[in-house]
């Protein structure tokens, strides 16, 4: 769908993006991720052409990115808004008609939109009649109004109480559902892994990391399992762990009056081979593999690239 | 150019439904005029005072017999009372003023230093003037009497003359017109600068409204910045032509019913080459109003406007890209204060020398260097037209103007482009030259 090559932006002598490579396939949510100042609001811009690359080219849909591409993008940038003083009707046909859209396919789109967000009666408000969310809302319809193929947030659910903000995740995922293509740029990492299936991390203007989230997950995972067991000797159990296993207490919950531990497995010592031990000791109630959070990838990426230098 | 129609459409709307716009246009017309009124009522009231003079007159040039007493001045003579006790007199009185003419002497020259004018405050410019004036010719006719030539003999050799002004092709010319041609200059140079002022103030605000609320990351995101900024300025300056419409509408329509209440007829006064002797009788026959409205007419108005709408849009395209770089560069209208000077400067610049040179000498080197240079031409251009310019030096000047417009345009959006997505920093010169290079 997308493909980023080797895509450079100067300005001065500041770097912002280092030949990063990217492909973003159909139909995927994309999470964009990088701490602050690592280049994604220069990555978004370009693939929005507000700025161009110095080198590198973009490919939408196998064609080189060009200004009639615009019209198939929709973008909702962090930094939000909207003409304070014009109507809000009258400001979303405007921008509508700004991405190419006729105004009697925007008016009808808008109406659907405003019905489903049960905000029809804003279209004669001034922008700054309403509060920061509900001019959020406003900018969500714009945003996705000429049913664009690649659809790109920034921060989507900044600025939004949980309750719009689940309503703004349940559409993107049902835009994705239409066929569309989303990029998604966060900090937060849970309503990454809530949403994203393929992930590119950028950090000090390039790429370190990219792919599906449970590739990823499985490069960084530990090997770590959360096991509980019931069993009637809890002292032999554990001097039995302890001479295979790298052991410590675990703080697993549980209904059950069981004995919990986490333990580390190794290619050696597999988890089949714990699972066994653990059966011949009672009655194995819990039994799972620790998942690397995303929050821990991201850190202990930067990290390692941050030591690198 | 869809995208391109629709910016002008919408910055046209919020330009025009502002609420100073109407304002603007409809008011300031009225405003104008009831200024006009009041200045000319107050200086009414001003004179409608009377002023007492005394005169002491110990001379034999008999004074007196020529200050007669009208509606503003009331002169007293007060000869027999002599000097000091006119004095004493006036102030107890609370006269004007007291002019104290002491006794002949030979030497008039030396005497014509001597007269004096004794008063609480210092008097009236005028007042002394004309005096001084009187006095001076009561001592040429009492100098000329003196060595025997009558004074009727002087007034049978005084002539008034009126020098008859007519170009090579026949057209008449006055006084009048020259004035009429100073005024319309003047005025149409001043207007474009004003305009130029608070129509590229408006660009500027719009660019830093945009920027600040932010919505400018969505509209680049549809649209190039250099349309956004063309738009922008194509917007306003339709505005701005459709008040210079509207007052047009205004003046045509009161010139219209003026000529109705004063029973001339306008369209048959639109004949530029009346004979010497008609226009004569002309004059005789139409109040004042009328010769004026004849000599508008005589000018060459469909030039005069076309040029007119051709320098405004050429220096408010000039003028209004740089506002909007300036706006650009800044997140708010405080921070543009630094950038202000360099724009304001050429335009006061032309302003004062139109008013200076074009009045005095409109083909002067002056007037005609800076009629030339793009961003003065605007005005200073301007204000000659109405004297009529040599085609080659208008085309020049035209030339240069959209030459240097459409660079300073491609200059003024790179800056644009770059600024809009800035925050934060304020910025110099410096970074301003650093981001033509981006």
């Amino acid at each position: 769908m997308l493909k980023i090559d080797q895509v450079s932006k100067h300005y001065g002598e500041y770097t912002a993006l280092d030949a990063v490579s990217l492909e973003v396939p159909k139909g995927s949510v994309f999470g964009l991720l990088g701490p602050n100042g690592a280049g994604k609001t220069s990555l978004i811009r370009i693939l929005n052409q507000i700025i161009l690359p110095d080198e590198g080219t973009v490919y939408l849909d196998g064609e080189q990115l060009q200004p009639k591409h615009i019209s198939q993008i929709g973008y909702l940038p962090e930094e939000r808004g909207l003409y304070k003083s014009m109507k809000v009707g009258e400001q979303a046909l405007y921008l509508a008609r700004l991405k190419g859209m006729t105004k009697k396919e925007a008016t009808t789109q808008l109406k659907y939109w405003f019905e489903k967000f049960e905000i029809s009666d804003w279209w004669h408000k001034k922008i700054q009649e309403l509060s920061k969310g509900m001019a959020q809302k406003v900018q969500f319809i714009v945003t996705v109004l000429h049913k664009p193929k690649l659809l790109i947030f920034d921060e989507p659910f900044s600025g939004f109480d949980p309750v719009n903000a689940e309503l703004i995740a349940k559409e993107i995922l049902l835009l994705k559902d239409e066929g569309a293509t989303i990029i998604f740029s966060t900090h937060r990492m849970e309503s990454v892994e809530k949403m994203c299936d393929h992930i590119a991390l950028i950090h000090q203007s390039k790429k370190i990391l990219d792919g599906k989230i449970s590739e990823i997950q499985k490069q960084y995972k530990t090997n770590i399992f959360d096991v509980g067991v019931v069993t009637n000797d809890e002292s032999k159990l554990t001097t039995e762990l302890k001479e295979v296993f790298e052991v410590k207490p675990s703080k697993l919950y549980s209904f059950h009056d069981a004995v919990k531990f986490q333990v580390k497995t190794s290619d050696k010592n597999t988890s089949e081979k714990l699972l066994q031990l653990l059966q011949k000791h009672g009655e194995v109630i819990h039994f799972s593999e620790q998942i690397p959070t995303m929050n821990s990838i991201f850190m202990q990426a930067v990290s390692n690239k941050t030591s690198l230098k | 150019m869809e995208k391109l129609k629709l910016i002008i459409y919408r910055e046209f709307l919020i330009k025009v439904r502002n609420k100073s716009f109407i304002v603007l246009t409809f008011l300031s017309p009225i405003l104008v005029i009831g200024m006009g009124f009041l200045v000319f009522y107050l200086t009414q009231v001003n004179e409608s005072t009377v002023k007492h003079i005394a005169i002491v007159d110990n001379s034999t040039l008999e004074i007196g017999s020529l200050l007669q007493s009208n509606e503003s001045v009331t002169y007293i003579d007060l000869t027999v009372v002599g000097l000091d006790k006119s004095k004493v007199l006036v102030k107890e009185n609370n006269y004007d003023g007291l002019l104290y003419l002491p006794v002949i002497e030979d030497d008039l020259k030396e005497y014509s230093h001597k007269i004096m004018y004794f008063s609480a405050d210092t008097p009236n410019f005028m007042l002394i003037k004309s005096l001084e004036n009187k006095i001076a010719n009561r001592l040429k006719f009492f100098h000329l009497e003196k060595i025997g030539i009558q004074a009727q003999t002087i007034y049978d050799a005084t002539y008034n003359v009126a020098i008859h002004q007519e170009n090579f092709y026949g057209e008449e010319s006055s006084k009048l017109g020259a004035g009429l041609k100073i005024g319309l200059g003047t005025g149409a140079g001043y207007l474009v600068m004003m305009f130029i002022i608070i129509y590229g103030n408006s660009v500027m605000r719009s660019v830093i409204e945009e920027k600040t609320s932010r919505v400018i990351e969505v509209i680049v995101s549809s649209v190039k910045p250099f349309q956004l900024l063309l738009g922008k300025i194509i917007g306003n300056a339709s505005a701005g032509l459709l008040q210079f419409f509207i007052w047009g509408l205004l003046i045509v329509f009161c010139s219209i019913a003026a000529s109705m209440f004063l029973g001339v007829d306008l369209m048959a006064m639109n004949t530029p080459k009346l004979p010497v002797n008609q226009m004569a009788e002309n004059l005789e026959n139409y109040d004042d109003i009328v010769f004026v409205l004849k000599e508008i007419l005589q000018l060459p108005l469909v030039t005069m406007v076309l040029l007119f709408v051709f320098y405004f849009l050429g220096g408010f395209f000039l003028y209004s890209s740089i506002y909007a770089a300036i706006g650009a560069a800044v997140d708010s209208e405080t921070d543009t204060q630094q950038f202000m000077l360099p724009v304001i400067i050429p335009l006061m610049l032309a302003v004062y020398v139109g008013f200076a040179a074009v009045i005095s000498d409109p083909h002067g080197p002056v007037a005609t260097t800076f009629s030339i240079i793009p961003f003065t031409s605007p005005i200073v251009m301007l204000m000659r037209i109405p004297f009529g310019v040599a085609w080659y030096e208008l085309l020049g000047s035209m030339l240069l103007l959209v030459v240097t417009f459409l660079g300073i345009v491609l200059l003024a959006a790179k800056i644009y482009k770059v600024g809009i997505l800035m925050y934060g920093k304020k910025p110099s010169y410096k970074d301003l030259y650093k981001w033509l290079r981006y």
